[in-house]
């Protein structure tokens, strides 16, 4: 899909200082060579299969189904991984490679702190150092996860520039790659940054996509009409979409963080708000004012949380290929509380907004229609925070 | 010829950084001639970002200090055409690639050609990206200053060799911000430089004393300062033209 400067249409590109251009470069051939290893590819599958636990589940949600009374829908489950996210694929991607390319150090930004969490994983693991960037805001909306991180071994610091989220996490991580580059990798949690991050990051999350195909074709003989994920950056959605990108048939719909609405200034919805810019080493689709300034953006989800969108989003949206659609906190909590009622799983709040879209449009397709939604992770994390909008103090 | 030649022709350059709009643009305009009287050879004049990814703790805060006073583009551009009615010495600006892309990279060089400002660096535009920006600074008589960078290595020379202005060499790894110690090898790096161009280079990134300074110009043909002023100007305020300007004046003669 990318041509060889890492462009997705205009998006993509190298937008970053000089002092790192040789390490992309490097990082790009470590890649280029690796990707196509036996010994790398089988030691990559045995750590997905024996410690991550996949394949995840492809799970016919009957119960839902019935209720909504359409489409049939069927659950992807990433919860269901180690770390419980989807993170843990890419990052035991890049952990391997970082190794085999002989750094001992890995670095991470991280907004729910589900990538922290799954790049503290991996180095405690592999026998790595690990830091990992967080906004100072998330540290408190996710004060679990920051536990979590230091359980594993890694240091958490808190970043108090900006806006003390998501993006002020990515700018301190790549300063810090800046300044330490020989024994350090910078492990980007999604399908942005620098070319080769999209298309690295994209490739270890395509085994999503991959198993959706094997899995449905098996329970269904067919494949599914609608592909539904979440997009922050984007990694679970171009996970979820990849293999289905040349079947036309499949619609694939990327859900955006809404925040209080698009029509309001408290939303994180990149597609449907923004325009094309340059920032964080990629030309993409960014919230952002009329001189260019990033505009601070909102969701109620920590994960979704970011300006920008990845390149090849943004390439898939101006081709017309996928669907960029904006979900609000407000929908997306009452999906969060659905989905736990109806089939006793309690999603992340970023999935929740899967969710709660494919609620909107399975009740208008026919029974014989499949709708696949991506459960990119598990809810536990939230449940403070969704208790807190519903007005309920308690105490992790 | 490129009008920034000018800048090297009194012996080492000094070159300032200044963010415009920090603390006001009043300010900027002041501290830019009192730089300029006490012998700046260059100005670099930034432009604020919200998201500044390659500097230090010093010149972000500027940065913030500048956008929450209301400084846009535009009302930097009308500092530089005040300014240009008596400062003479070059001027380039020092912003990140969204600030011009956003604003119409034809519409925002031809501006810069049209109030005279002589470069643009980019600070997140490399060799590979700069086919985005370079045919219409050229178009316009902008110079498209190049970086090289301690990690730059093999692709020195390939920088080199199509560098326009004058040639920015960082000192040393990480954002810009002051450093007790510069332990890259320059010489090493300039020597290749000149093996490949003719156009002068300066060194910037962590300089602050004039020990520093006459350090780096020994190695180059200039030092470019940052955060050092940028801290007079946070610490000093409105009252900063005068400290900034005894500043230069200190460095400029170190250089002499």
């Amino acid at each position: 899909m990318t041509n060889q400067n890492g462009r997705f249409g205009i998006h993509g590109g190298q937008y970053i200082p000089e002092t790192l251009m040789n390490a992309v470069i490097e990082l790009e051939e470590a890649y280029d060579h690796y990707k196509n290893d036996p010994e790398f590819n089988r030691e990559l599958t045995e750590l997905f299969n024996e410690y991550a636990g996949r394949p995840s589940r492809l799970y016919y949600a009957e119960k839902m189904t019935e209720d909504l009374g359409g489409a049939k829908i069927y659950l992807k489950r990433e919860d269901l991984n180690h770390t419980g996210a989807h993170k843990i694929n890419n990052v035991l991607g890049q952990a391997l490679l970082a190794k085999k390319m002989g750094k001992t150090r890995l670095i991470a930004e991280t907004g729910a702190g589900q990538h922290g969490v799954a790049t503290a994983t991996a180095a405690a693991l592999m026998g790595m150092e690990c830091v990992v960037f967080m906004g100072e805001e998330d540290t408190v909306r996710q004060a679990l996860n920051v536990y979590r991180m230091r359980l594993l071994g890694a240091e958490v610091i808190p970043v108090k520039t900006g806006t003390a989220t998501l993006k002020d996490a990515v700018s301190e991580a790549m300063r810090e790659w800046t300044s330490r580059i020989s024994d350090t990798h910078y492990c980007l949690g999604s399908v942005m940054g620098p070319h080769p991050f999209p298309t690295i990051v994209r490739d270890f999350q395509a085994v999503i996509s991959k198993e959706i195909k094997e899995q449905i074709l098996q329970k269904e003989g067919r494949l599914p009409d609608a592909v539904v994920a979440c997009v922050g950056g984007g990694s679970n959605a171009i996970g979820s979409f990849y293999h289905f990108i040349e079947d036309e048939g499949v619609r694939l719909i990327g859900c955006e963080a809404a925040g209080k609405g698009i029509d309001s200034f408290e939303t994180a919805a990149t597609v449907n708000t923004g325009r094309v810019g340059i920032f964080h080493g990629m030309k993409s689709y960014f919230c952002q004012d009329e001189y260019g300034q990033i505009a601070p953006v909102y969701s109620i989800s920590a994960g979704l949380d970011y300006p920008g969108v990845g390149p090849e989003h943004a390439w898939l949206h101006d081709i017309g290929r996928a669907e960029y659609v904006p979900v609000t906190d407000e929908e997306s909590v009452n999906a969060f509380e659905y989905l736990a009622r109806t089939e006793g799983i309690i999603p992340a709040i970023e999935s929740a907004h899967a969710v709660a879209h494919a609620m909107k449009i399975a009740p208008g397709m026919s029974r014989d229609q499949i709708i696949v939604i991506t459960i990119s992770g598990r809810g536990d994390k939230d449940c403070a925070a969704i208790a807190r909008y519903r007005g309920e103090d308690i105490y992790e | 010829m490129s009008n920034i030649r000018k800048a090297f022709e009194n012996g080492k350059a000094f070159i300032p950084f200044i963010t415009c709009g920090d603390p006001d643009l009043e300010t900027t305009a002041a501290i830019v001639r009192a730089a300029v009287a006490n012998g700046a050879d260059l100005i670099e004049l930034g432009i604020p970002f919200s998201d500044p990814t390659a500097e230090g703790p010093v010149i972000q805060g500027a940065n913030l200090r500048a956008l929450s006073g209301g400084v846009t583009t535009d009302k930097i551009f009308d500092l530089v055409r005040d300014l240009r009615r008596d400062v003479k010495v070059p001027m380039v600006f020092m912003t990140y690639a969204n600030v011009v892309f956003s604003y119409g990279a034809e519409r925002f060089i031809s501006i810069c050609r049209e109030i005279g400002m002589d470069g643009l660096i980019l600070p997140d535009v490399p060799y590979e990206e700069k086919e985005e920006f370079l045919p219409i600074c050229r178009r316009y008589g902008v110079d498209l200053i190049s970086l090289i960078a301690p990690t730059s290595e093999d692709r020195i020379a390939m920088i080199a060799r199509e560098a326009e202005g004058f040639l920015y060499i960082v000192s040393s790894l990480g954002v810009t911000g002051v450093r007790s110690e510069i332990r890259t090898d320059l010489g090493s790096i300039v020597e290749t430089v000149r093996q490949n161009t003719e156009i002068p280079c300066a060194i910037g990134f962590g300089i602050s004393t004039p020990e520093q300074a006459a350090k780096m110009s020994g190695i180059s043909d200039g030092a470019i300062v940052g955060s050092a002023i940028v801290r007079l100007i946070g610490q000093y305020g409105k009252d900063a033209p005068k400290y900034v300007g005894e500043y230069v004046k200190e460095m400029k003669d170190a250089l002499k």
